[in-house]
């Protein structure tokens, strides 16, 4: 049974008590909860996280929430005027049951006499002007064995002792009932403004505070090596930035206002029990641990099987995501039947520890709130003996048993938070994993000249990813402006090697990398990579318009140098197949225009740029022939009087290149240009005679008339 | 939508509900009592200062709270129970009806949109039925029972009821529905800023190469900013809502305090039945905001669950015939087109038109053409992963759609375009095509399939561990995986749709060689981009714009078929033999 239903019958049972202010507290809470359940549920995303809080465990819980409130300290001033307004706000709300007080015993006051002066013995008149404390006279006074009409005089005389003794006995006096009512109302009225107050400044010192932190890891991010980011799963880096966050902000939008607001209410409720009276405070404090113990109990088993349900989602989620992204092998493999009984069996799993965790959880506000009924109870006893020896009055007692439900309830509220709290903090010691990562070396200052001409020299340079695997030693490699060098090599890797090399997106170890003679390690890498153009195989499109896309080559790009950079690189013509045009928006997957033609636009987009030295990769996988071509022809116009990198796959790049660089597991074997290479009878003869036996098959293609690129005539190997 | 889908899965558990709404009520009637009985303590023990009677109906009403928590925690049980046995059926079903599907409502829909109503929407749902049955049935309950009472209290007090509830029910709409649409624009929003991240960190090198830092983190800072706003704009409306329910409440607290007053002090009514009216005006003012709360559930549980039955009520286009024909004894290895037409309804052109070709045992059909040609259509109809719209496909003389699917899919060997793995060993995945295969089978299909170099070399072996998707070998080493996945289980045809695509010519041209040793009498269909890995085939088919405009030998298309050379010239410009291609990614 969720909590929220147990409030409603825990604000029913102390309500005769409660006769000032019904349980605020209570009821606040139960709207809380639905709201945080409906916040909760809008994250709808995948997984175990969009589902609600698991509590993960912090591994630093302290010092990282000290950080994580430190985040807050940009809002201090804010946050101290949130910490005021609150306490203010909860002085209003404790106080208000205790102004009720007077109103209670006005009108206890009022109904008491008329129960008296209904029911005095036959004959007795009281004069006008008879308080209160000449009445308890009067009935301590009766004669034993007066008929009193069934009430005992010498309680009531007890309980009238306890009123102000100069009250006239009288009915009701509306004036002074309407005084206090009035004075509760102000309270109320003040109190619901300042809470609204509240809950507007930290609405925004939270959204700011969460803003800031993602603003932070942006930057961050900026200043990241590209190592970092190669060194980990990108979806795991995006959780950090989002799901991570979003849960600080619940976390935080939670736990600081209901904490502060919380602890305060105790401070305070406890002060105004201890005011009204101290046994029935110490037997209302007596109650808290019972319950914390309950509470414990219950919710360790709860823990656990909720730790179950989240594991046992995530294996369920996985086994759909395989049954459904291979449903076809599923099926032609005949393997459904399999497939589907693993499914039952976790399904099954799933059942049982949801099951066990809701349940378990249910149970913890009805055993909660018996726990309170006791408590009850007991306080209405020793008032109830109290108020006939006249130790306390009516008002007083009902306002203690409100006093008491304002007191355990932010107890269990804190308790709760608990929990919320470490999963907040476990997200931020996430975040600051990423806020902490080391950054790549600051940049120098030294300058390029104007216009770089695209001279690049390679002197003993030393690289490796990882220390005891060295890679690239000594390597010398000279590439005048305009030559092309040739990598070629049946790894990936290796060749992505040169490229963050001489993108500076890793720094080497030893040795210098010079562009126009001089040492790239001191030059900006903005400025440097400002002079390089690079078309890769993995084309990266943002989700805009194609004419944006373009565009990104160079900032504030004309509409002229846009159409020239298309048509130099054929997206011009496919564009013009496209209803929009060049206003065709590429949606997430790009998927509404083909591989290659993203690879043309990719051309077209280093085109702009119009780079001094060109990175080109010219594998084209599942790029259909004709588009092929297009790409090719495209390419070999970009590279046209620049110094040029190419990973290429075409015998006549390689066999026309001024060097070729010979990659295997990612080192350089071999350097030189076609000829040599195959004079010299290594690697590079190897790879290109294997390449020739396994073309073999090819006899006929060989055969057909000569195509010829840009003029260059076709290999024929 | 909600209902239907609800009412359908919770039908086996009516006893539970049945249950729960008996056992709620009894909670709610004890509940309702409590109040009575704590007015009469004070007006009887407390004011009259008899303790004995305070001991009694203390103890009365210690036994009535104990009725009430019993009932709602078996309550709580039965509800629990119901709701999370409807979550699991509906899971069940879900995935159940998905696997019965063909690949076209499987593509219709999307894999990951299936994952998500197949848990997230699901999810949603039982929430809302746990959520209805422990605790928001108890609301109307307690409402109606609490008008009841506090009308048997006093009656002439009741328009503050009336009163509170109305201005509690507007303000409580008002304030709902500004937030319900906030809510929406705060996921586009989260939408757009994941967006806008994930692209930044899948084009990092991009970016970093372009010198877009400083714009990429504006357009970061732009969605961040958007993000708040809304999120602020969300805080206020909570900041707004509860002060003022609460100032509500208590407002009417004052009211009742008040005009109750005057009744006391009429001789109409005592104290202790001032206070129990309170206590009811609360129980009913709280059902009212329960039940106006659950509108914030609803809107979104009723999406999940239209989303839900959107693909319970999608029928498998696909369906096994009622009366299956077995192939006459002695016909195998045969694959036969007739007049076979594809089109997706509502399209306008058809994917495939006039399709007739024949394979006969022991040889090979390729096919060859253009991106969109049609070439993946084609050869997902032998799996009936897809119907023809027209003709007829055949296997060993029957029409597929007349054979029993679990026939039809032991006789065909497909290895598909994307080689999805299955997260497990390598044993495992060769186990899918043969759940009998030995280790020396395995050797050998690995062997053929140009795959024991490396999965020698891995630790574990056969034993070595997949990662879900084959995410942890590369695409190379994923197709050998699959190719050796499909010879291991020794169809009768073999269907390759692109599957030697990611292999460099040296593998491919020695895959092909082993292949030719191991497919026996096997009829074979391959769909190739590259010119080299179809030249040897029997025949070829050119598709261009889902039609056959060629086919024949190589020799014979080179000859006669004009698309067929244009593809083929491309190639020897593009590809030059294929020096150092792709292939062998480490």
């Amino acid at each position: 049974m969720s909590r929220a239903r147990k409030r409603t019958d825990a604000t029913g049972d102390d309500n005769p008590a409660q006769v000032a202010t019904p349980a605020k507290a209570n009821q606040r809470s139960q709207a809380q909860i639905i709201a945080q359940q409906a916040r909760r549920g809008r994250g709808g995303g995948g997984g175990p996280h969009g589902m609600g809080g698991v509590a993960e465990k912090a591994m630093n819980f302290w010092p990282s929430l000290r950080r994580l409130l430190g985040e807050l300290g940009g809002q201090k001033v804010m946050l101290g005027f949130v910490v005021l307004i609150g306490a203010v706000s909860v002085a209003a709300n404790v106080s208000a049951p205790k102004v009720m007080i007077h109103a209670t015993n006005e009108m206890f006051a009022g109904f008491i006499s008329r129960q008296v002066l209904h029911n005095l013995p036959a004959g007795t008149q009281v004069p006008p002007g008879f308080t209160m404390g000449q009445l308890a006279q009067f009935l301590a006074n009766l004669p034993p064995g007066t008929d009193t009409g069934g009430f005992d005089p010498s309680a009531i005389a007890g309980m009238i002792g306890g009123m102000d003794p100069n009250r006239v006995v009288a009915g009701i006096d509306f004036g002074v009932l309407g005084h206090w009512l009035l004075l509760v109302g102000a309270l109320y009225v003040g109190g619901a403004i300042l809470a609204f107050l509240q809950g507007f400044l930290l609405a925004r010192i939270v959204q700011r505070t969460v803003y800031t932190l993602r603003e932070k890891v942006s930057a961050k991010l900026d200043r990241l090596p590209l190592k970092y980011f190669d060194g980990q799963p990108r979806g795991e880096l995006l959780s950090r930035v989002t799901n991570d966050i979003d849960n600080i902000q619940q976390s935080l939008q939670q736990t600081v206002s209901q904490v502060l607001n919380a602890l305060l209410t105790v401070i305070g409720v406890a002060i105004m029990m201890f005011t009204i009276s101290w046994e029935l405070a110490l037997i209302t404090i007596a109650v808290v641990p019972v319950a914390a113990v309950v509470s414990a109990f219950i919710g360790k088993r709860a823990q656990s099987r909720f730790v179950g349900m989240w594991t046992h989602t995530g294996e369920l989620n996985g086994q759909i995501e395989e049954g459904y992204t291979g449903h076809a092998l599923v099926k032609v493999f005949g393997r459904r039947a399999e497939v589907e009984q693993r499914f039952k069996d976790t399904n099954e799993q799933l059942y049982t520890s949801a099951f066990g965790a809701q349940f378990l959880s249910s149970t913890l506000m009805p055993l909660n709130m018996f726990i309170g009924n006791i408590n009850y109870v007991a306080v209405m006893l020793v008032g109830a003996l109290k108020v006939t020896s006249g130790a306390l009055q009516l008002g007083a007692v009902t306002s203690f048993i409100q006093y008491s439900r304002m007191f355990t309830q932010p107890i269990s509220q804190i308790a709760s938070m608990a929990n919320l709290m470490q999963s907040g903090v476990a997200s931020a010691e996430r975040v600051f994993e990423v806020l902490d990562a080391t950054e790549q070396t600051p940049d120098g200052t030294d300058e390029l000249p104007v216009p770089v001409r695209g001279h690049v020299e390679f002197s003993d340079v030393v690289f490796s990813y990882d220390p005891e695997h060295p890679l690239i030693a000594g390597l010398n490699l000279e590439a005048k402006p305009g030559q092309t060098v040739a990598i070629v090599g049946e790894t990936g890797a290796g060749k992505t090697t040169l490229v963050n090399l001489l993108m500076r997106f890793y720094d080497i170890q030893d040795g210098r990398i010079l562009l126009d003679g001089i040492d790239t390690a001191g030059v900006p890498r903005d400025r440097l990579r400002d002079q390089f153009g690079m078309v890769l195989q993995d084309t990266w499109l943002f989700a805009g318009t194609i004419r944006d896309n373009i565009a990104y080559g160079k900032l504030g790009a004309s509409e002229d140098e846009i159409l020239v950079a298309a048509k130099a690189a054929y997206v011009d013509r496919f564009v013009h197949a496209l209803p929009d045009g060049y206003d065709t928006v590429i949606d997430d997957e790009g998927s509404n225009i083909s591989a290659g033609e993203k690879q043309l636009l990719t051309i077209a987009r280093a085109f702009i740029s119009d780079p001094a030295v060109l990175i080109l990769d010219e594998a084209t996988s599942s790029v259909d022939t004709r588009t092929e071509v297009l790409v090719q022809q495209a390419m070999a116009r970009l590279r046209s009087g620049r110094t040029s990198f190419v990973i290429a796959h075409r015998l006549s790049t390689i066999r026309d290149a001024d060097t070729i660089l010979v990659m295997d597991h990612g080192s350089i074997v071999e350097q030189g240009n076609h000829d040599d290479l195959l004079a010299a009878n290594g690697a590079y003869a190897a790879l290109y005679r294997s390449q020739f036996a396994a073309a073999g098959s090819l006899d006929d293609v060989e055969g057909a008339p000569e195509a010829t690129t840009d003029g260059e005539p076709a290999a024929v190997v | 939508m909600l209902m239907k889908l609800t009412k359908h899965y919770l039908r086996p558990y009516g006893g539970l509900l049945l249950g729960v709404l008996v056992l709620q009520t009894i909670g709610a009637i004890a509940s309702l009592t409590l109040p009575n009985l704590q007015a009469n303590i004070i007006n009887n023990g407390v004011s009259l200062g008899n303790t004995h009677y305070i001991w009694t109906h203390g103890g009365a009403m210690l036994g009535v709270s104990l009725i009430q928590i019993v009932a709602q925690i078996c309550a709580g049980f039965l509800g629990v129970r119901a709701a999370m046995s409807m979550g699991r059926d509906i899971r069940a079903g879900l995935f159940d009806h998905v696997l019965s599907f063909s690949s076209r409502e499987v593509n219709q829909f999307g894999a990951p949109s299936l994952i998500t109503r197949n848990m997230n929407d699901v999810q949603q749902v039982q929430m809302l039925v746990m959520f209805t049955c422990v605790m928001i049935v108890t609301a109307p309950i307690t409402a109606i029972g609490g008008v009841f009472m506090a009308l048997r209290q006093d009656v002439s007090l009741s328009w503050i009821i009336l009163v509170a509830v109305v201005i509690l029910g507007a303000i409580i709409g008002v304030v709902m529905s500004g937030m319900v649409p906030l809510f929406r624009y705060l996921q586009t929003r989260i939408d757009a800023m994941n967006r806008v991240l994930r692209e930044q960190l899948s084009g990092i090198r991009v970016i970093r190469a372009f010198v877009r830092g400083a714009q990429e983190r504006e357009r970061f800072a732009q969605a961040n900013a958007d993000l708040r706003g809304v999120g602020i704009r969300i805080g206020t409306w909570f900041a707004v809502l509860m002060p003022i329910v609460m100032l509500i409440m208590n407002g009417s607290v004052i009211a009742v305090w008040w005009f109750g007053g005057i009744r006391v002090d009429n001789g109409d009514m005592a104290v202790g039945n001032v206070t129990a009216f309170m206590t009811y005006l609360m129980q009913i003012l709280m059902g009212v905001m329960m039940a106006a709360m659950m509108m914030m559930f609803l809107p979104r549980a009723q999406v999940c669950a239209v989303r839900i039955q959107e693909v319970l009520d999608t029928e498998p286009s696909v369906v096994p015939p009622e009366h299956p024909i077995t192939p006459a004894e002695g016909v195998y290895c045969h694959v036969e087109f007739r007049d076979v037409g594809f089109a997706y309804p509502g399209a306008e052109k058809p994917v495939l038109q006039d399709i007739s070709f024949t394979i006969s045992p022991g040889t090979t059909t390729a096919v060859i053409g253009a991106t969109g040609s049609g070439k993946t259509t084609l050869v997902n109809l032998i799996p009936r992963l897809y119907d023809a719209t027209k003709g007829q496909v055949l296997i060993d003389g029957v029409d597929i759609k007349d054979m029993d699917p679990d026939l039809l899919w032991s006789k065909v060997g497909l290895v598909p375009q994307k080689p999805y793995l299955f997260t497990g060993t390598i044993a495992s995945n060769l186990r899918y095509g043969r759940p009998d295969a030995t280790e020396d089978g395995m050797w050998i299909a690995l062997r053929i399939a140009q795959a024991d170099g490396f999965v020698r070399a891995m630790d574990g072996q056969l034993d070595a561990e997949i990662a879900q998707g084959g995410t942890n070998v590369s695409g190379g080493q994923r197709q050998r995986l699959a190719i050796a996945r499909a010879l291991i289980k020794m169809p009768e045809v073999y269907v390759f749709d692109d599957a030697f695509s990611a292999l460099d010519v040296a593998t491919d041209a020695k895959l092909r060689a082993a292949l030719a040793t191991q497919t026996g009498t096997a009829a074979i269909l391959i769909v190739a981009q590259r010119v080299s890995s179809i030249s040897h085939a029997n025949q070829i088919l050119v598709l261009d714009e889902g039609r056959i405009v060629g086919r024949g030998t190589h020799d014979e298309l080179m000859a006669t078929c004009p698309t067929y050379k244009e593809i083929v010239d491309s190639q020897v410009r593009a590809e030059d033999a294929g020096l150092l291609s792709e292939g062998v990614q480490a």
